[in-house]
């Protein structure tokens, strides 16, 4: 990666700049002319619009592949509906404003359990991280409980929370945790002797040492735990709505599971992918901008 | 305050702003001693090191490689303890990361995310009015040539930018003894040479105590007004004391190529087991020559 300021074409950040700064276009700075195109990475797949393309080539394979066969009979209906079927049930649930309320339910759900995880990760893995103490007295215990399967927990909290928002969050907040918790833990322990000397040196001490060094130093790795998290908190959304609730995406794929409505478990499934590819994305532009700035 | 040597003094009150020619520090070492846990057992580095340095007076400290050096120079930070012996900065004992001194480590150690300005106002003391803090880096960064990369971070300059942005940080402090541990070993030698004499206008419009590690005997004569030589006082022995002090002769800036340097360079190199065929010192000049 060059130092050089303006008007280059980035390789791996894969916005190709054909103008200046102020906006003007830049003569002769074609991303196919030679010489960007002798520069390595720097040839179609490093735009962004066609890798966004390519992306999508696969997900039309198989919905033309699925159309295919549900259209040909290979496969029975109630086996595998249509992908208009599918359609139409998905409007058919908008309709009685049954579609927006599960995805708003879910969504919340795993947005706050995630919050509430991911923070309480962060602190602990930080007191576990930095203190040796704190190390040798908690990380055993979280260890195990780490080991804990996912559903196991479900009837537990229930008992404990009834069949409330509380039991969903904290089961997706147990999911959030852990791999904030870990990433950090590791994280901090690895942050360069030398430069947490130097800040000691400097006169920076507990808090101020986390904040002005420790911290930013383990950035990016905290950062890749935030997504891991996230992607984590689906997960255990997914297990929370399976068995105790009443809405939510969850809810949907086990009633309709019930109910024989194939169209609407794939539409559950279908609407999940998106979800949590959307979320992912989200966090992956926040991780761009955090690891331009900290990395 | 313990007097200075009069070449110290004089460098030291040329453009000196009273304020900071009060906070420079006198530092004793009095049978500094310590040694550490290795897997094979303990191994003593330094033992009875006796050394005596005055306020604003320049230090140089060589020895051969391992011998103990930074470990001194950790220890006058309060970086690292001795196990035996006292340290004292004006008259009273290192405190652990002494707020009184300031190191300049062998590597910048810039915190990476930081520009060149901010990792310099890390130096400058807590408590400090934001204002007056952001006036004292311009200011530095001035003094050490990188007011025009304030804004770039370490990863987008030279070492030797980032050595003199670490230099500036060290200075922020005002400290009363600055401590530098090879600061400039990593540098290529232009850079080098340039550096020293940065450090030396430094020196002279804000006299503190140096205490100046260095391989490179060249530097320490040039820079310093007494050099030190650390190395075992017995053949085989592991443990490292002071062997010599040289007084280097001369006011600063110095003549690289003064002849009388050329002899205590001989001096010095001899001290650290290297041959250097200088017709004075080698025993087999009238021989080869």
């Amino acid at each position: 990666m060059t130092d050089a300021p303006a008007p280059v074409v980035t390789v791996a950040g894969s916005s190709v700049r054909a103008t200046d700064a102020r906006g003007r276009a830049l003569p002769g700075l074609n991303p196919f002319s030679l010489g960007l195109a002798a520069r390595p990475g720097a040839g179609p797949l490093a735009r962004r619009p066609v890798r966004l393309a390519l992306g999508l080539v696969v997900p039309a394979v198989l919905l033309v592949a699925w159309q295919l066969v549900t259209a040909s009979g290979l496969v029975a209906p109630y086996q595998l509906p249509s992908p208009a079927s599918v359609w139409t049930a998905a409007v058919d649930l908008a309709q009685r404003g049954l579609l927006g309320q599960y995805v708003a339910i879910s969504t919340q759900r795993v947005v706050l359990g995630f919050l509430i995880g991911a923070a309480l990760g962060l602190a602990v893995g930080s007191v576990v991280g930095l203190s040796r103490l704190a190390g040798a007295l908690l990380e055993p215990t979280l260890g195990a409980i780490r080991a804990v399967p996912s559903l196991a927990w479900v009837p537990l909290l229930i008992l404990w929370m009834k069949i409330g928002e509380e039991s969903k969050l904290t089961l997706i907040a147990i999911g959030a945790f852990f791999p904030v918790y870990t990433t950090v833990v590791a994280a901090l322990r690895h942050v360069d002797a030398h430069l947490v000397e130097a800040g000691r040196a400097y006169g920076l001490r507990g808090a101020r040492l986390l904040g002005a060094v420790q911290l930013p130093a383990a950035v990016p790795s905290v950062v890749a735990g935030l997504r891991l998290a996230l992607a984590q908190s689906w997960l255990f959304l997914v297990a929370a709505e399976l068995i105790a609730s009443s809405m939510g995406l969850g809810f949907l794929l086990m009633d309709s599971g019930n109910n024989g409505r194939v169209d609407r478990m794939i539409l559950a499934i279908v609407l999940l992918a998106l979800l949590g590819k959307t979320t992912d994305a989200l966090i992956g532009l926040a991780e761009k901008s955090l690891l331009r700035r900290w990395a | 305050m313990s007097p200075a040597p009069s070449t110290a003094t004089r460098t030291a009150t040329t453009t000196a702003d009273p304020a900071d020619a009060a906070t420079a520090r006198p530092v004793e070492l009095h049978g500094v001693a310590r040694t550490f846990a290795t897997p094979a057992g303990p191994r003593p580095v330094l033992a009875g090191v006796d050394l005596s340095v005055a306020a604003g007076e320049i230090v140089a400290v060589v020895g051969p490689s391992g011998c103990g050096k930074s470990t001194l120079l950790r220890q006058v930070a309060g970086l690292d303890a001795p196990d035996g012996g006292r340290i004292l900065l004006g008259g009273e004992p290192v405190a652990p990361y002494d707020a009184r001194t300031a190191v300049a480590f062998q590597e910048p150690r810039l915190l990476p995310w930081r520009t060149l300005a901010h990792n310099v106002a890390l130096g400058v003391p807590r408590g400090t009015p934001r204002a007056e803090s952001r006036e004292q880096v311009a200011r530095l960064l001035d003094l050490v040539g990188l007011a025009g990369s304030a804004g770039l971070r370490p990863r987008q300059v030279s070492g030797g930018m980032a050595q003199r942005a670490s230099l500036a940080r060290a200075l922020a402090r005002r400290p009363g003894v600055l401590l530098l541990d090879e600061p400039f070993g990593a540098l290529d030698a232009l850079t080098r040479l340039r550096m020293q004499d940065l450090l030396l206008e430094v020196h002279a419009s804000r006299p503190t105590t140096v205490l100046l590690v260095t391989h490179d005997v060249e530097e320490a004569l040039y820079l310093a007004d007494r050099v030190v030589l650390l190395g075992s006082l017995t053949a085989g022995a592991a443990d490292t004391s002071v062997r010599s002090v040289v007084t280097v002769p001369g006011d600063r800036p110095r003549d690289r190529a003064d002849a009388r340097l050329a002899e205590l360079r001989a001096e010095l190199l001899d001290g650290l087991g290297v041959p250097t065929h200088h017709p004075a010192h080698d025993p087999d000049a009238h021989h080869s020559i």
